[in-house]
């Protein structure tokens, strides 16, 4: 058991967002998630490198598949997990996040993976914690591990992330998916632009380093992927485009407007889709799409985040 | 850092090694050598391209990353990357012959047994070895060995190969410098 010289060695004890992750550390992820996909392959799908730690899944906001994933992934590196959501529980009574968590950890919780509605509550808990703290959501600003499997979803299909062109397309305004996609994509050297209809595209993103566009039918035929994310409609209240179908035709991804991207085109999506509007099914299920690939890199990426942090200490 | 054994011994080291797999093991089948990456990975392929040469049955040839295995996880600090497992074949039945580059505690050969009872049910593992330094912390010894070194408690003895670090060679390193690094 001799180790290489000069490896990299992770040290970092949150994962709170992408915006403060170099690039190596990125890359390190990444190649920790590819060793993790074996372990899906086996015929029995566990490692006890998380034996005996408990891994608490706080879900202020609601989550079908980054609950289901991270639960899967804890449980396959033989962690046990506990579950809290906000509904129906002593938030509803009027108790404080900071509360809530330090009467959690008090029983014990090794790694909080953390959804909140508002921006920066992970990095809170991350101060004031002693248990590792991993960002599954925070408001409008970060879902660093979907940035992470989607980063990884290109990287295994198109063998690198250095200079490939992305698009993100849609509510870039309220999009934490963008946010961090663009953070990290940006660190590992792609090329990214945002697209959407002024209202929900705010011109400050080119600060993080990207181009703005508002018109889909510009962007399609010159890039190697396109993110399409959901429209939120929980999130804003006021009409920021006219119609639904207005929206659709400008920036839903069709069989139409596929024809005019590149024949190898990657349709990506973080889910869950709102059939017709983003995306047709035409697309979704086509061959171009990705989605479900997504998901499953999802559980490896998930994997390594919660081991990674259990192993730092920074 | 201080050499143990020069490659000149450390073929004659591996020489022997192979003498007692090849004639343990020739005629063992179904059999499978496995490496424990990163040193016993390489030692398993230069064994298995040997047995090959002599034999006309196949052998299965895996790699085994034993990270999640370990005991002393949750002790280290600061994580090296970590491997894939590449075992594509079905365990069930098959003799494995487990390759390492040195037997010290014991505890990464219990750790690999996990891992591997992960993947089936072998008929038999047995354990090869190049150095075995002493030390050994656990009921774990090896079933081939090319050869013994005595090593102080305090330090490490690290095996060098021409695919890896230019050369071959076997080397006690210091361990409180290791630490520093």
């Amino acid at each position: 058991m001799t180790k290489a010289d000069g490896e990299f060695v992770w040290k970092r004890k949150h994962l709170v967002g992408l915006d403060e992750l170099t690039s190596g550390e990125i890359a390190h992820l990444l190649d920790t998630a590819e060793s993790f996909r074996e372990v899906s392959t086996r015929s029995i799908k566990k490692v006890p490198a998380l034996r005996g730690k408990v891994v608490g899944l706080l879900f202020f906001e609601d989550s079908t598949r980054t609950r289901m994933s991270f639960e899967l992934a804890a449980s396959r590196l033989s962690a046990d997990t506990v579950l809290f959501t906000a509904k129906g529980s002593s938030v509803a009574k009027g108790e404080t996040t900071l509360d809530t968590c330090r009467n959690i950890e008090a029983m014990g919780v090794d790694i909080f993976v953390i959804r909140h509605g508002q921006a920066g509550a992970p990095h809170m808990l991350a101060r004031n914690l002693s248990a590792s703290v991993v960002n599954a959501g925070d408001g409008s600003h970060e879902h660093p591990t979907q940035a992470l499997l989607d980063i990884f979803t290109i990287r295994r299909r198109l063998g690198r992330v250095e200079s490939v062109k992305v698009a993100i397309v849609g509510d870039i305004a309220h999009s934490r998916v963008a946010r961090s996609n663009i953070l990290g994509l940006r660190k590992l050297g792609a090329e990214v632009v945002v697209v959407g209809p002024p209202t929900l595209v705010p011109s400050a993103i080119a600060a993080m380093g990207c181009r703005i566009s508002h018109d889909l039918d510009e962007v399609v035929g010159d890039v190697d992927v396109v993110n399409m994310l959901r429209v939120q409609f929980e999130r804003f209240s006021s009409t920021l485009f006219p119609s639904v179908r207005e929206y659709s035709r400008l920036y839903g991804m069709d069989a139409e407007r596929l024809a005019r991207c590149r024949p190898d085109v990657l349709i990506m999506h973080p889910g869950p889709i709102n059939r017709g509007m983003e995306l047709t099914s035409e697309v979704a299920d086509g061959p171009n799409s990705c989605i479900l690939q997504q998901v499953a890199n999802g559980l490896a990426v998930r994997m390594a985040v919660l081991y990674l942090v259990s192993q730092g200490t920074e | 850092m201080q050499r143990l054994l020069t490659a000149k011994q450390v073929a004659a080291a591996l020489n022997r090694l192979y003498r007692l797999i090849r004639s343990n093991l020739l005629d063992a089948d179904p059999l499978a050598v496995i490496g424990i990456r990163t040193r016993g990975e390489t030692l398993a392929r230069r064994i298995v391209e040997r047995l090959r040469a002599e034999r006309d049955k196949p052998i299965e040839h895996g790699v085994l990353d034993i990270t999640f295995y370990r005991d002393d996880l949750s002790l280290r600090k600061g994580m090296p990357l970590v491997r894939a497992t590449e075992i594509d074949f079905d365990l069930d039945g098959k003799v494995v012959c487990l390759v390492d580059d040195v037997l010290a505690t014991g505890r990464s050969v219990r750790a690999a047994m996990d891992a591997l009872v992960d993947f089936g049910r072998p008929r038999a593992i047995r354990l090869a070895v190049l150095i075995d330094r002493g030390g050994h912390e656990l009921p774990i010894a090896a079933d081939y060995v090319g050869d013994t070194v005595d090593a102080p408690a305090d330090a490490r003895v690290q095996v060098h190969m021409k695919e890896h670090d230019g050369h071959d060679g076997v080397f006690l390193v210091n361990s409180k410098k290791r630490k520093k690094r």
